[in-house]
């Protein structure tokens, strides 16, 4: 069994990547941390498939930090598709982005994200709002329970196909 | 408007409201602070009626705090009805509550909650809990625009 990754990081820039895993790995909140550099590589890794198809659905991140402004398939997408699959629509996502627009964050909140944060622009701030993230999404939320949402088995690739939503 | 609510605690422990309060408080974290004993004062404070009809949507919490288990209406219907309205479903809501129970985490997240705390039984975890939700909720997130779901039909959803 692979260790569990505790947050799934999508984010293209190497400086924010770096930044955010020093203040997470110095608050000591966090060890398993997967980067994905595009929208793609993220869906990949959530969805078990591609270069990550010895995941299974059992083993869901406790957070998604996810980048808005992303390679190939851009963050509202990635958020889209993980909303409209059964096993993957409780997955805990915060948009972390520099998106300064209205529009960005009601969408955002439209399509079910958790949280929203904007990216401070100073380097300390930076920092501290990582370490909050961090502490209250890996230390203080229960994430939904790991398989209570997979309905298809493991290695099973079936997509129980969106539900007509709004539970 | 100097006196918008920050949090709407929906709570009916005295014991519990007093910690949450205290700790909130110590961290100087929110100032403006609701308290609804049950939820169906949590409703009426929410959408604006009864004795909250002066009350406008342009103005909801940044967070309502949710207990579970409430006199009148409980936790999980308040978050239901919330989540079934345009003008309240983007509103941030955490459930903070006693319940080990794993169809309440799944109900809850099912339902589109934000976030899910279990009360600590110990007296300072419970303060270090609050503390962090009121760091991470009132300080770090952007809550939605007020009056932007109000006023836009669905577009994204």
């Amino acid at each position: 069994m692979p260790h569990r990754v505790e947050i799934l990081l999508v984010d293209d820039s190497p400086e924010d990547v770096e930044l955010t895993i020093r203040a997470l790995r110095s608050s000591k909140i966090v060890n398993e941390i997967k980067v994905a550099e595009d929208g793609a590589e993220a869906l990949d890794f959530l969805f078990c498939r591609g270069a990550y198809k010895d995941r299974t659905f059992e083993h869901p991140p406790r957070l998604v930090l996810l980048d808005l402004k992303l390679p190939k398939v851009d963050g509202l997408e990635v958020l889209r598709t993980i909303r409209a699959d059964e096993r993957t629509k409780a997955i805990p996502v915060v948009i972390l982005t520099s998106s300064k627009q209205q529009g960005d964050l009601i969408d955002g909140y439209k399509l079910g994200v958790n949280a929203y944060v904007q990216k401070p622009v100073d380097f300390v701030q930076f920092g501290e709002a990582i370490r909050h993230i961090g502490m209250f999404w890996v230390l203080i939320n229960e994430a939904p329970p790991p398989g209570a949402f997979a309905e298809g088995k493991p290695g099973e690739g079936k997509l129980a196909e969106t539900r007509a939503q709004g539970a | 408007m100097s006196n918008e609510v920050e949090i709407l605690l929906v709570e009916d422990s005295p014991e519990d409201v007093e910690l949450t309060l205290r700790a909130l408080r110590r961290a100087k974290i929110a100032n403006v602070i609701h308290i609804a004993e049950d939820g169906t004062e949590a409703l009426d404070f929410i959408f604006c009626r009864g004795p909250h009809k002066d009350r406008s949507f342009y103005h909801p919490p940044k967070l309502v705090l949710l207990d579970l288990n409430l006199p009148k209406i409980d936790g999980l219907e308040v978050l239901r009805a919330v989540r079934a309205d345009e003008r309240t479903k983007a509103i941030p809501v955490v459930i903070f509550t006693i319940s080990k129970e794993q169809r309440h985490l799944i109900e809850g997240y099912s339902l589109g909650v934000n976030a899910f705390v279990q009360k600590p039984v110990d007296f300072e975890q419970f303060g270090e809990a609050i503390r962090h939700i009121g760091m991470f909720w009132m300080l770090v997130n952007q809550s939605p625009p007020p009056g932007a779901l109000a006023a836009h039909k669905s577009a994204a959803g």
